[in-house]
């Protein structure tokens, strides 16, 4: 079966987003000033192919532990759904 | 006997050149060696120098760390062979775990391309060895991504056990605890941001890097981490 996973990239709790913190100062600029706790993150989508959604995940769970998120700063969430068009 | 340094190369690592250039200068030979390999050819210490190694996608260091000659530097660190990351080289080691932490953008989201003052924290080190405690040094640094984090515990036992090696006396880019450079326990695992290769020489502005690159060719010599 295949599956699309949308993996959600973010700062761990307590780790210094200087993204995040050059955002939020620049939007009072605009007049928006009363935006807080602005945190920049990335977005990874695959598509994967597994045997079911619960080996899909825990595949998707390992790469993100190995590459795609580092631990030591990051955290990721993982949403898988059926993929928009199969191929 | 002269020191054969290995200089990993990885598609888009630029600094090569010049660490071969510095080596030479203090005696030793260097020696590139390609990212595809997996195996050192017997050299005495490795650096992983500056640049954007494959890129640089994902995260700095986040694709180099899969390389088949890590698996051999990882190997030869174990050993108690001196290995030295810098810049992009030190965002290597971080990812494939041989120094602990992670570097992350810079504070105000800067690049930064100056000269700093750094403080030489320790000299148990295998890229201090040869240095004054206390003293300061005028090198370069060239990043993005030279915020140092870690958790705080790694950042007790960094601090407990003298494990910083070098201090930026004005921090440029939110380092925690001002973090210019670290070793790892056994102290033969060595990451910094600045460029002592770009300090090794009055006519590029500082030689102050000299002592730097003196201290990892007797250690290379030496055969054994500097404790």
């Amino acid at each position: 079966m295949r599956f699309e996973a949308r993996v959600e990239i973010t700062h761990l709790p307590g780790i210094a987003d200087p993204q995040g913190a050059t955002v939020e100062r620049s939007l009072p600029a605009l007049g928006y000033d009363n935006v807080s706790q602005v945190r920049v993150g990335k977005s990874i989508r695959l598509v994967i192919d597994a045997p079911d959604a619960t080996a899909a995940r825990a595949q998707v769970d390992e790469m993100c532990h190995r590459l795609l998120a580092n631990p030591v700063i990051e955290a990721y969430a993982i949403e898988l759904g059926e993929p928009a068009a199969a191929t | 006997m002269s020191a054969r340094v290995g200089i990993v190369v990885f598609p888009g690592t630029n600094c090569e050149l010049d660490v071969a250039w510095a080596v030479g200068r203090f005696g030793g030979t260097p020696e590139t060696l390609w990212h595809a390999d997996a195996e050192l050819r017997g050299v005495d210490a490795v650096v992983v120098p500056g640049g954007f190694a494959h890129g640089d996608y994902l995260r700095t260091g986040a694709i180099a760390r899969f390389s088949p000659v890590m698996d051999a530097v990882a190997r030869f660190a174990a050993a108690g062979g001196p290995v030295v990351g810098i810049c992009n080289g030190f965002q290597v080691l971080t990812e494939a775990g041989l120094l602990p932490g992670a570097l992350q953008k810079n504070a105000g989201l800067s690049f930064l391309c100056e000269t700093v003052e750094c403080r030489v924290e320790t000299t148990r080190s295998a890229l201090t060895a040869l240095a004054d405690p206390g003293r300061v040094l005028r090198l370069p640094i060239n990043h993005f991504e030279g915020n140092y984090v870690c958790d705080d515990a790694t950042r007790r036992r960094l601090r407990d056990d003298d494990r910083v090696v070098l201090r930026y006396v004005r921090n440029p880019n939110g380092s925690l605890d001002d973090i210019a450079g670290i070793c790892n326990e056994q102290r033969n695992v060595v990451g910094l941001m600045p460029h002592p290769e770009r300090a090794a020489e009055p006519l590029l502005g500082s030689s102050d890097g000299a002592v730097l690159l003196r201290s990892l060719l007797a250690s290379a010599t030496e055969g054994a981490a500097v404790a």
